[in-house]
């Protein structure tokens, strides 16, 4: 018998999408092929009556959502959305764009309920460290639902931004972390002399201590 | 499909002569150079045959090549050793550094400012070289060590090592101090492609890693000069003349001394070949709007392609170009760990907003023109398809100014 003789195409036997990838299945395919973006030949036409936006560039992360909402029931028609992010970035706010508009029937009330962890749990999880900067399109999301309301005058139901509850005995928030350190606390003892956050509730100084660790990264202070 | 790998700089194949070299290695010549029997004895006259090959390459002398497991250990190894021997001569000791050196290198200076040790660490100009004046002026009786990289990792600049070694001598000669400060160059990068021979650079220690060209991972030497002392950071039985213990990795090292041997043969006609493709290439990315080069257009490594692509970020872009089998690296926060954006990147003074879309081509070996055209046909649509996505649209200066301000 002849010996085969090996070629160079046999070291690529392992296609590279059998290997197990970077992030999930799911986060893949959405990353991979983007539901609901906003495509440059549409944007003029399309018609919407709520937008907005959060994030900056320098972070590292942007968001912005349009949506087309039903006046009569208040029920979210049509999203559209951009990205400029990551790779779960990219997906989480295309995975939040398919929660909103897959059954046509998300009310803006239900729609603001969405957080961060179910958009996680139908992306069938993220790496831990991408959790804070990459699924802020919940908060895109809300924003264009504030705007929304601002836009047919109904000020009562603006709610702004109150950030995500840390200290639960104080009702200290991540908002309230990140002022902080802008504001120029350079460490946790610094940021709680500021914002008394684990006086009240001892057991959140675990998450505490990370999320002033990220937001020292994010506004790049020495650490 | 065949994969284009283009991240040589993060790590290199082994050549086939390498894998070779070490065959005998695995269950022929396995002994412990230690031992005083045959196998023992074998396996040590290897290993001394080696260590004189290597001198030869550099030009020195056998009791001056310290054999490591890899860059990092050598580095590591050159500073914190010779920092912790010659802490005690001085007051306040100083070491000297730039801001864009590899982890390696900031990470031991971090641990020794730790040690109450005083670290400079110079900035450089807007292509990456560090300011000869900033290094003149930090020069001060206390400065037992400076440690700058020959050729940059991400963005391929190749300092003046020549004439950062001239600026030494010269305190060293003024200050009648003979001996201080120590030079140290991370060469990592630059032994596939330049003069690595330490008299000509000037240089008292030199870091050199074998992944890095076409030699096995976890493994590389230092050179230490006759005179210079250091402390071992590993403890052991003693072996590499006291400074590195743990049974010699005989098969690696021989690995590495054929690549280093192969990489310096071949090196200049190596680096002509990916000069021209290197150039071929960023002129090529640089028709895509909304992009430039980062680094010296000319001083750099003949492999290196780093540029910046507005309003898209790096990590996505690189997942895109794996998905058309084109292996790419980014200074992006997102591909880090610590989701901060390149060290490097930042002290060239580009804004994070821009850090973030850079991307990070480095050629090779196996690098042919072939590849680079198929990459020049896909690159501008994966921008695109990422580009339609991003709400992000920033200014580029106009094409003059960019002419004046930034690289070319």
């Amino acid at each position: 018998m002849k010996k085969k003789k090996i070629k160079k195409e046999d070291f690529d036997i392992l296609s590279p999408f059998s290997l197990p990838w970077l992030y999930s299945e799911t986060v893949k395919d959405h990353f991979f092929h983007p539901r609901n973006f906003m495509r440059p030949d549409e944007e003029k036409r399309f018609k919407y009556n709520a937008v907005g936006m959060v994030g900056s560039p320098q972070c590292g992360d942007v968001m912005k959502f349009w949506l087309l909402i039903d006046p009569k029931t208040e029920k979210i028609k049509k999203a559209r959305w951009r990205t400029f992010g990551c790779g779960s970035a990219i997906a989480s706010t295309s995975m939040l764009s398919t929660m909103i508009t897959e059954k046509r029937e998300v009310t803006l009330k239900e729609a603001r309920k969405i957080t961060p962890n179910d958009i996680m749990k139908r992306l069938g999880g993220l790496p831990e460290r991408k959790i804070h900067c990459s699924v802020l399109g919940d908060k895109a999301l809300r924003e264009a639902i504030n705007n929304y309301y601002w836009r047919t005058g109904q000020y009562e139901k603006i709610q702004p931004e109150s950030g995500r509850i840390i200290d639960k005995v104080l009702k200290i928030t991540d908002l309230d972390i990140e002022k902080a350190i802008l504001e120029g606390a350079k460490n946790l003892e610094e940021v709680q002399e500021k914002t008394k956050v684990g006086l009240g509730d001892p057991n959140c100084l675990e998450e505490a201590g990370e999320l002033v660790k990220f937001y020292l990264e994010k506004y790049q202070k020495s650490v | 499909m065949k994969r284009i790998y283009l991240d040589y700089a993060a790590t290199t194949p082994m050549r086939k002569e390498v894998i070779e070299a070490m065959k005998p290695f695995g269950d022929k010549i396995f002994g412990n150079p230690s031992a005083i029997y045959f196998e023992g004895r074998l396996a040590k006259n290897f290993l001394e045959k080696a260590r004189e090959k290597a001198a030869k390459i550099l030009n020195s002398r056998p009791d001056e090549i310290i054999f490591t497991n890899g860059g990092t250990e050598s580095i590591n190894l050159a500073i914190l050793g010779l920092a912790r021997f010659y802490k005690n001569f001085f007051k306040k000791p100083r070491l000297i550094t730039s801001k864009i050196e590899h982890p390696a290198v900031l990470e031991a200076m971090k641990q020794l400012e730790k040690e109450n040790f005083e670290v400079i660490y110079l900035n450089v100009d807007k292509f990456g070289v560090v300011r000869l004046e900033e290094l003149k002026k930090s020069l001060n009786p206390q400065t037992i060590l400076v440690s700058i990289m020959y050729a940059n990792n991400e963005i391929g600049t190749i300092q003046p090592i020549k004439k950062i070694s001239e600026i030494i001598k010269n305190f060293r000669q003024k200050k009648l101090k003979i001996n201080f400060p120590f030079f140290h160059t991370d060469a990592c990068q630059a032994a596939g492609f330049l003069e690595i021979r330490p008299e000509k650079l000037g240089v008292d220690l030199m870091s050199l890693n074998g992944s890095k060209i076409y030699g096995p991972k976890a493994s590389g030497l230092l050179y230490l000069r006759n005179g210079v002392k250091i402390e071992p950071i590993i403890f052991g039985g003693g072996q590499e003349n006291n400074l590195r213990s743990g049974t010699e990795n005989v098969a690696s090292w021989i690995g590495f001394n054929k690549a280093l041997e192969l990489a310096q043969k071949e090196k200049g006609k190596e680096a002509k070949r990916l000069t021209a493709l290197r150039d071929y290439l960023i002129k090529n990315i640089l028709k895509i709007p909304k992009t430039f080069l980062n680094g010296h257009p000319k001083k750099r490594l003949p492999n290196n392609v780093n540029v910046t692509i507005l309003d898209i970020e790096g990590e996505a872009l690189v997942l895109q170009l794996d998905r058309y089998h084109v292996s790419a690296s980014t200074g992006s926060a997102c591909q880090s760990k610590i989701l901060e954006p390149s060290h490097v990147l930042q002290a060239i003074g580009l804004p994070r907003e821009v850090i973030h879309g850079s991307l990070r081509l480095t050629l090779g070996k196996y690098t042919r023109k072939k590849d680079l055209d198929y990459l020049i046909k896909i690159l501008p649509k994966v921008v695109e398809n990422l580009r339609q996505i991003s709400p992000v649209s920033l200014k580029l200066k106009n094409e003059k100014e960019k002419n004046k301000k930034r690289r070319f």
